[in-house]
């Protein structure tokens, strides 16, 4: 179970200190699907963040009693001069996976062919999400959290990520933050809408996409 | 601020292994797959150290002493070399890391540490390598007392560990010191100890000298090495007590600056 008791964050600006988040309480269950709506700027990556303990937050306590992916975003955590490959052996290191059956996999799901070893900085958008995507489904976690990094890529890719996830993964947790409400709809059974640093629970998507177009 | 339920021991293995698959990526990252690799590491430093060298033999005429001349000038410029690139390497280390600190267990003190063991190693190394080409060939006699000398080359390791620390996050909290750094470390170079001993200066500013803690560190280092031709001045406790306050105070930087580190 992850536990999030009275998350605040604020972000010091020219301006003086902006909060981002405030009183956030919120707890997640093993093989919960939560799906997180909220506009741009509403304070969802920062809160992925913090559920990830990249971030820490300003006032509260997160409790991990599972293991969390790190933040799954689209871009991130790649270090362009290195290769595919470098970067897969970088993260096995780092979570202590076993490289050599990570490799296939990843070989295999992200279809980079020749450019798996090849330096990051001369991959697509596209190939890049599909390596982020890749990298983290090699190594198994209770729960994972994902910002929007599926609403790149084709439709093929989409099919591959929502097998991977949903279906070979579908006894652990999942965090989906989005400003979307498709993938939410189609995944999730817990609801959120984060609006102006605030979090509201709903049981029903609908409700719950109706309270987020309201907040315009 | 997170409480998960995590070992001191496992936290331990996750921190060795997270500076380890740093450590070879900074390998990668900096030297590639091309040519020696990661063999420059430590023959950038030592190519160095031979060029000085050289310019010292050639310059002879600047030299105020009969001691022999390579080992003085070895034992000197390594020494600056390491402290001066362990504290330039940390010098805005996280920002071309930034994206590494999506993984939780990586944390700011890791991407220093790998830094600092990487730039220590091979400033080390070079030192080694670099003594016994020249003992082999005959141009420098081996040293009297190792254990001294490798006293006092410790003593400047643990010296770069703390000023990379220092520098590290002190580059991180404000720009303007990442420039007063850089005239710093331009000043700090004649003062370090690598072009004279104290014995040779006047009596008062012997004692001033003995505050630059550098100083004491080359200074071992010469006693190891001269044995009783040089009379070497220095403090172990003081040296120990600077390290110790240095390490102490980087730690507390690095702790504060992570708070401010927001991811990408």
């Amino acid at each position: 179970m992850i536990q999030l008791v009275n998350i605040g964050k604020a972000y010091h600006t020219r301006q003086g200190a902006r909060e981002v988040l405030q009183d956030i309480n919120l707890s997640i269950e093993p093989g919960q699907k939560v799906g997180i709506l909220g506009r741009n700027g509403s304070g969802k990556s920062t809160l992925i963040r913090i559920i990830g303990g990249v971030e820490f937050p300003t006032t509260g306590n997160v409790s991990r009693n599972m293991s969390v992916s790190w933040p799954l975003a689209f871009a991130g955590g790649f270090q362009g001069s290195l290769t595919g490959l470098d970067n897969l052996r970088f993260i096995c290191r780092v979570y202590g996976a076993d490289i050599n059956r990570a490799i296939p996999f990843v070989e295999e799901f992200t279809e980079l062919g020749v450019y798996f070893r090849e330096p990051v900085k001369a991959y697509s958008a596209g190939m890049r999400a599909r390596l982020a995507f890749a990298l983290s489904m090699a190594i198994e976690f209770d729960c994972y959290l994902i910002d929007e990094v599926m609403a790149v890529g084709d439709t093929r890719f989409h099919d591959k990520c929502t097998h991977e996830l949903y279906e070979k993964r579908k006894d652990r947790s999942i965090i989906l933050v989005s400003h979307m409400p498709t993938q939410i709809r189609a995944h999730c059974n817990v609801f959120y809408v984060l609006h102006a640093g605030r979090i509201e629970r709903f049981d029903d998507v609908d409700e719950a996409y109706n309270y987020y177009s309201e907040q315009g | 601020m997170a409480t998960s339920t995590t070992t001191l021991q496992q936290s331990l293995t996750i921190q060795l292994r997270v500076i380890g698959a740093l450590l070879m990526r900074e390998v990668l990252t900096r030297y590639g797959r091309d040519n020696i690799g990661f063999l420059w590491l430590f023959v950038e430093p030592m190519l160095f150290t031979m060029g000085v060298t050289t310019l010292w033999i050639a310059t002879r005429g600047m030299h105020m002493s009969s001691l022999p001349i390579i080992p003085f000038a070895v034992t000197g410029y390594s020494s600056v070399l390491m402290w001066r690139n362990a504290a330039g390497r940390c010098s805005k280390a996280i920002v071309p890391n930034l994206s590494l600190l999506y993984h939780r267990n990586v944390t700011v003190l890791d991407l220093f540490l790998a830094r600092l063991i990487l730039e220590i190693a091979g400033a080390t190394t070079a030192l080694v390598t670099l003594s016994l080409i020249l003992v082999a060939t005959d141009w420098m006699e081996p040293p009297v007392d190792m254990l001294t000398m490798a006293g006092g080359w410790l003593l400047l390791a643990w010296f770069a560990a703390g000023l990379g620390l220092i520098v590290g996050a002190l580059t991180e909290l404000s720009d303007a010191f990442e420039r007063i750094w850089h005239i710093l470390t331009y000043l700090a170079f004649p003062v370090s100890g690598a072009f004279f001993m104290v014995e040779w200066l006047p009596q008062d500013a012997q004692e001033m000298a003995l505050w630059v803690p550098m100083i004491n560190g080359v200074e071992m280092m010469r006693e190891g090495y001269y044995g009783d031709a040089v009379k070497a001045h220095y403090s172990i406790p003081y040296l120990v007590l600077v390290n110790f306050a240095m390490l102490l105070i980087g730690l507390m930087l690095v702790h504060k600056s992570k708070n401010l580190v927001g991811s990408e």
